[in-house]
């Protein structure tokens, strides 16, 4: 803002200053726009592609299938009603037969709608991204700790890291079914498979970001650690953590949206439950509303994996007194 | 195994996985689950689409699935080794026909005008593949090679479209495991790769491949989009050929014998029901099957071969009223003849690289092929009134072979009972004695 502003006369003043509604349509109003021209330009672009499925769906289209498939689930969940009043019924038609009839309840083999999906795909990223956690951090503070590990663990890292996800499944898939075999198993294989491969590639990004910033700690802190002789585990609490945890952070924010779009690529080559499996589905359901309901899971993928970076940036913003450290 | 009369016991495992394919014929699965033919047997099941062949079978060998819709050639080709190695066997019989060969606009452009035509000025099918030597030629000129994709090397599609090639004098190439080559490209003239049945119209619309063999939706769905033309069925090129089957591991057989025969009860329920009034449930099957969670393509496509209808070229709709066949001509019935079929179909390709005595063929079919289970289950069936005797095979002197067929394109009888003189027989393929 230039000093030779205009000045308003007394009755004509503004409820908020200029500065702050410069700041509120900027904040609102400009991503409004963004929006706006990118449906715009999607509808006009989308007539445009003609695909041996149809029109490439445009929003209308887009919309309408969410709809679809919020009506689907609604329909499922009218099927699990019916499944259960007809075993109500059958176990009354038992109890009339005999009054002591061991009567075995059970429950709806439920479909999995595109929500259920969704519930499941968050699960097991979760899950995976929890275990690579688990294992990166310490691993990070003891190799940042010491450069000889660091030294000789590093070559390893580096190869692993730039794998894709792909190229572990296959090894995965083999290793679980050799390996994890019980009759009553706790957890799908499939499940365990996918939460193998999401902790294998989104290891990395945490484990490097962690052993760097251990690794890179103020030597004034060192030298208050030396002074005051504290025992290896206090000065990995209150001199090593405290001053790694920023770029711990921005480790585990990599390893999170890796994490994610792993997942994706895992369920759809293996087919196990989740979006990813909804989206190979649809294509190979190759129907005229299969695009449109691939979209929505397309832009159902970015919302969650948006939504994701931004809850680790609160708990970053929760637990990091580093305030210097810009969020983007 | 003895065939008690006896009422089936309750079911050992009443929580079932089954995979399929999204193809029209997995119908009875769906059938059975909707209809609640599954659970009047005490089964409650859940229908996993499954991404391919391979982890599908992978899904049923390692426990994953129970059980699985599969091509009728692969408990035989896992229980000889060839590809997995795995005891799978089958009661069941899902359908006869139900596939066709779909060409590219192109290939049809070139054959279109050497094809002769029948007084209504109509194209006269079957189309033979020899039409398509002029198009292999120009190509070879060219330096371009004709590919064609069928879904998996031991599928039913796999042995019907070489069939057709080779009756047309085209040779689909050999086989040679022993050598280590599983291509199926030796000495070919077409060469043939595999593709995942609902990326063939897009692997064909992407020119990878100039034609397919593939079961529905998968042909109309090239008519529906304009990228390809169904040139002949298989119900052409073999009447009333056996499909796809059924298929557990020996072991679940063992280890829960009331499951296994109630769940073939409930798939001959299944069955009976698609093809019971003529074809008159067929519309409501092909809305079930168009649901996203089974087969997922447009009721239009599907309906189009499940009523009884196939569509050529766009616009050239013929009657196929046996296009698919669920339960008519015992089609449900795990036949020891069809089993040898597929048997002579490796040896002729190479995929079973050295001669088998006869005796080889039968002991094979024995092993996989278990009409003794499906007899179990008709026969409860019939107790409880669901059937009557007379739409099945009379099983006290049933021999498992069907009597010699004849049906074929190219007239070469098939006698289940002589396996190596069939082979013989054939012209292109390997003879008895011969190793690549």
């Amino acid at each position: 803002m230039t000093s030779t502003t205009f000045q308003k006369p007394r009755w004509f003043r503004w409820p908020i200053s200029g500065d702050r509604l410069t700041n509120i349509v900027s904040t609102i109003t400009l991503p409004l726009i963004g929006l706006a021209l990118f449906i715009g330009a999607w509808h006009i672009g989308a007539q445009q592609v003609n695909t041996s499925l149809g029109t490439f769906p445009g929003p209308a289209a887009v919309f309408e299938q969410w709809q679809n498939l919020i009506d689907e689930h609604q329909s499922e969940n009218l099927r699990a009603q019916a499944f259960y009043e007809r075993q109500e019924k059958r176990h009354e038609r038992q109890l009339d037969k005999n009054p002591d009839a061991q009567l075995t309840f059970r429950d709806y083999n439920r479909r999995p709608t595109f929500f259920d999906q969704i519930v499941t795909s968050l699960f097991t990223v979760m899950t995976g991204f929890l275990l690579a956690t688990a294992v990166a951090i310490p691993l990070g503070i003891v190799i940042g700790l010491s450069t000889t590990t660091y030294r000789a663990i590093n070559p390893i890292i580096q190869i692993f890291k730039p794998v894709s996800p792909l190229a572990w499944l296959p090894l995965v898939t083999m290793v679980v079914s050799a390996v994890y075999v019980s009759d009553d198993p706790m957890f799908e294989k499939s499940f365990i498979t996918s939460v193998i491969t999401v902790a294998l590639c989104s290891i990395w990004p945490t484990l490097i970001n962690t052993a760097v910033g251990t690794a890179s700690i103020n030597s004034d802190l060192l030298n208050v650690s030396r002074v005051l002789s504290l025992n290896w585990f206090t000065h990995v609490k209150t001199i090593v953590l405290p001053s790694a945890i920023p770029m711990m952070f921005t480790g585990l924010r990599l390893s999170l949206g890796i994490a994610w779009m792993v997942l994706i690529a895992a369920e759809m080559l293996a087919q196990n439950p989740g979006l990813g499996k909804f989206v190979w589905d649809e294509f190979q359901n190759g129907s005229s509303n299969s695009l449109g309901r691939i979209c929505v899971a397309v832009l159902m993928i970015g919302f969650i994996g948006f939504l994701l970076d931004r809850c680790l940036l609160l708990i970053q913003s929760r637990v990091n007194w580093d305030k210097t450290a810009i969020s983007r | 195994m003895s065939h008690s009369t006896l009422a089936v016991g309750p079911p050992e495992k009443a929580d079932l996985r089954f995979g399929f394919i999204k193809l029209t014929d997995m119908a009875p699965l769906a059938i059975a689950l909707e209809k609640g033919y599954f659970e009047d047997e005490g089964l409650f099941v859940e229908l996993e689409a499954q991404a391919n062949w391979k982890v599908l079978l992978d899904g049923v060998i390692d426990g994953q699935l129970d059980g699985a819709h599969m091509l009728a050639g692969q408990p035989l080709a896992a229980t000889i080794g060839y590809g997995t190695k795995a005891d799978i066997i089958t009661p069941f019989s899902m359908d006869l026909n139900g596939n066709g060969i779909t060409v590219s606009n192109q290939v049809w452009e070139a054959i279109k005008p050497h094809l002769p035509t029948g007084e209504d000025g109509k194209i006269q099918h079957p189309i033979h593949a020899d039409v398509l030597k002029p198009v292999i030629e120009s190509m070879a000129k060219k330096g371009e090679s004709f590919k064609m994709g069928m879904v998996f090397p031991v599928s039913t599609h796999n042995y019907e479209l070489r069939y057709w090639l080779a009756a047309g004098g085209i040779h689909p190439g050999f086989y040679a495991p022993h050598k280590g080559d599983t291509s199926g490209q030796r000495q070919a003239d077409a060469f043939l790769s595999v593709t995942p049945p609902p990326q063939m119209p897009s692997t064909l619309e992407a020119g990878t491949i100039h034609g397919y063999c593939v079961g529905e939706p998968w042909n109309q769905q090239a008519v529906f989009k304009g990228i390809g033309v169904p040139v002949i069925t298989d119900y052409e090129i073999w009447k009333n050929n056996p499909e796809k089957v059924f298929g557990i591991t020996r072991e679940f057989s063992e280890k829960y014998p009331n499951t296994t025969i109630r769940l073939t009860k409930a798939l001959i329920r299944a069955a009976k029901w698609l093809d019971a009034d003529d074809n008159a449930n067929r519309e409501e099957a092909s809305k079930i099957l168009s649901q996203p969670y089974y087969v997922g393509a447009d009721y239009e496509v599907i309906a189009n071969s499940m009523t009884g209808t196939f569509e050529y070229e766009k616009g050239d709709t013929r009657e196929v009223p046996d296009f698919n066949v669920f339960f008519r001509h015992n089609a449900t019935y795990p036949y020891y003849s069809d089993a040898i079929w597929y048997l002579t179909q490796m040896r002729r390709w190479g995929q079973i690289s050295e001669s088998k005595p006869d005796e080889w063929y039968f002991d094979i079919a024995r092993k996989v092929y278990r009409p003794d289970i499906y007899a179990q289950a008709a026969q409860a069936l019939i107790a409880e009134d669901y059937a009557v005797a007379d739409e099945f095979p009379d099983f006290a002197s049933e021999s498992g072979f069907k009597p010699p067929q004849d049906d074929f394109l190219d007239g070469i009888t098939y006698d289940g009972t002589k396996p190596t003189n069939y082979i013989e027989s054939l012209e292109i393929g390997l003879k008895q004695n011969d190793t690549l």
